[in-house]
């Protein structure tokens, strides 16, 4: 004979059972018309190759303290701001080489962002020495309408100035090569400031000043000459 | 008595006031030269082999004041030990000294031979008042000169040099005539060390080849 508190329990257990199954069921259809949504959402086409189009790289050579221009062929996007990372990446990438002639390690995974901005709009910004928070955290990433100069503001990596090597020559170099490269490419860009990791720092390896605004048609070379 | 006493001091002050006028005057503040040896203390510069930057410019400043002081300059120096010092406090010793010549020493494994760099700021008219951190402009144009007189007696002690401008924050507030040296080890047509930084015969053959030049400068009056 089973007792009565035994047959009550067992009756409450099997309701339990019957209303977490019932549960379960619900959840998972739930699960499933969220993945269909999002499959739907997904894109149909696959992504455009961007056309190969002529590229200046400025690429520094230590022996010689020299600027020397490089054109190459690059598939680059439109957007000026992507643009412009893509360049200066592949500026770095051929530092990163272990022929180069100005070796830096880091590659193109250095440049963390480029912003462009209206040169004009944050002179008085950087003229008071807030430029560098106000580039990082301004709403900027995309091209301005206007046709005046630009200012590109270029973040870099703080595992790439870690791993720069120190000197006057090489630092001054590099940035000097990351200006006209930068003006070479997108000649509406007249001035560029460097961050590193989103923030302003004195200067790249102990040697060059990075909280100055450099103007990026001082860096290109007359022909045979140096920077 | 009394009419006696104030005679001779009378003559005694006339005395004084006669050597006074005849004494030779102190150093001529023309003649200075600032050595700014880069780095120290918790910053150590670039590696240079087993040694550090900030070693190598302070023995380089050492060599290098003994040689200025035995041709007659007044040498003043930035710092004369391992100790941390700002550009801010490099930039105002330089300032205070009057020099006719700044010079910031560096050195570097990167590049071959003495590497001159001069100001990237835009040469100004002297003012007033100038900014910090541009007061170099004003002596732009002297900087460059300064260069080339340097680059001259370093090219015939046979070295080779490369001439360029850079933004180096102590430099660009010196208001003297202001040129970074940096030292790099002496190669070959084919990259090869010929002249090691750390190899004293080296070390001299630079120092003598600036201390000639500044020298130079000084004797074609080039003072400020």
């Amino acid at each position: 004979m089973i007792p009565r508190h035994q047959k009550v329990i067992f009756a409450l257990l099997l309701v339990a059972s019957l209303a977490m199954a019932a549960l379960l069921w619900q959840l998972r259809q739930r699960a499933h018309q969220r993945m269909i949504a999002g499959e739907d959402a997904a894109p149909t086409s696959a992504p455009e190759v961007a056309p190969a189009v002529q590229a200046t790289l400025l690429v520094a050579s230590d022996a010689d303290n020299s600027l020397i221009t490089q054109n190459r062929s690059l598939p680059l996007p439109t957007d000026p701001g992507a643009r412009a990372r893509a360049v200066l990446g592949k500026l770095l990438d051929l530092y990163s080489t272990p022929d180069s002639t100005h070796p830096v390690p880091g590659g193109a995974s250095s440049i963390a962002q480029v912003f462009l901005l209206p040169a004009d709009a944050v002179k008085p910004a950087a003229a008071a020495g807030h430029a560098a928070t106000t580039h990082a955290d301004a709403p900027a990433a995309k091209e301005p309408d206007s046709t005046g100069p630009l200012l590109a503001v270029v973040n870099l990596t703080g595992s790439f100035v870690a791993g720069h090597p120190s000197g006057l020559e090489t630092e001054t170099l590099t940035v000097l090569s990351i200006c006209g490269t930068l003006h070479a490419n997108l000649p509406r860009v007249t001035e560029v400031r460097f961050l590193v990791d989103g923030h302003a720092q004195a200067t790249l390896a102990g040697h060059a000043d990075l909280t100055r605004t450099y103007l990026a048609a001082d860096a290109v070379p007359s022909e045979g000459s140096h920077p | 008595m009394p009419r006696r006493v104030a005679i001779q001091l009378l003559s005694l002050f006339f005395a004084a006031c006669s050597l006074a006028a005849q004494a030779p005057s102190p150093p001529a503040a023309k003649f200075a030269i600032v050595l700014d040896a880069a780095h120290g203390g918790d910053d150590p510069g670039g590696r240079i082999g087993n040694l550090s930057e900030k070693a190598f410019t302070l023995a380089f400043n050492v060599r290098l004041r003994s040689l200025l002081s035995a041709r007659g300059f007044q040498v003043v120096t930035t710092r004369e030990q391992d100790a941390a010092m700002d550009s801010t406090r490099r930039a105002e010793i330089a300032n205070r000294a009057n020099a006719i010549a700044c010079l910031s020493l560096h050195a570097s494994e990167s590049g071959s031979g003495v590497h001159l760099f001069v100001s990237s700021l835009t040469p100004a008219p002297p003012m007033r008042f100038p900014g910090w951190k541009t007061a170099q402009a004003a002596y732009a144009t002297r900087s460059l000169a300064l260069a080339g007189v340097l680059n001259s007696s370093l090219q015939q002690a046979g070295m080779t040099v490369t001439l360029g401008r850079t933004a180096l924050m102590t430099v660009d507030s010196m208001a003297c005539p202001a040129v970074a040296v940096e030292v790099a080890p002496e190669r070959d047509a084919e990259h090869k060390i010929t002249g090691e930084l750390d190899s004293a015969e080296y070390q001299a053959r630079v120092a003598e080849a600036i201390a000639a030049g500044l020298l130079e400068w000084r004797t074609e009056g080039r003072q400020p």
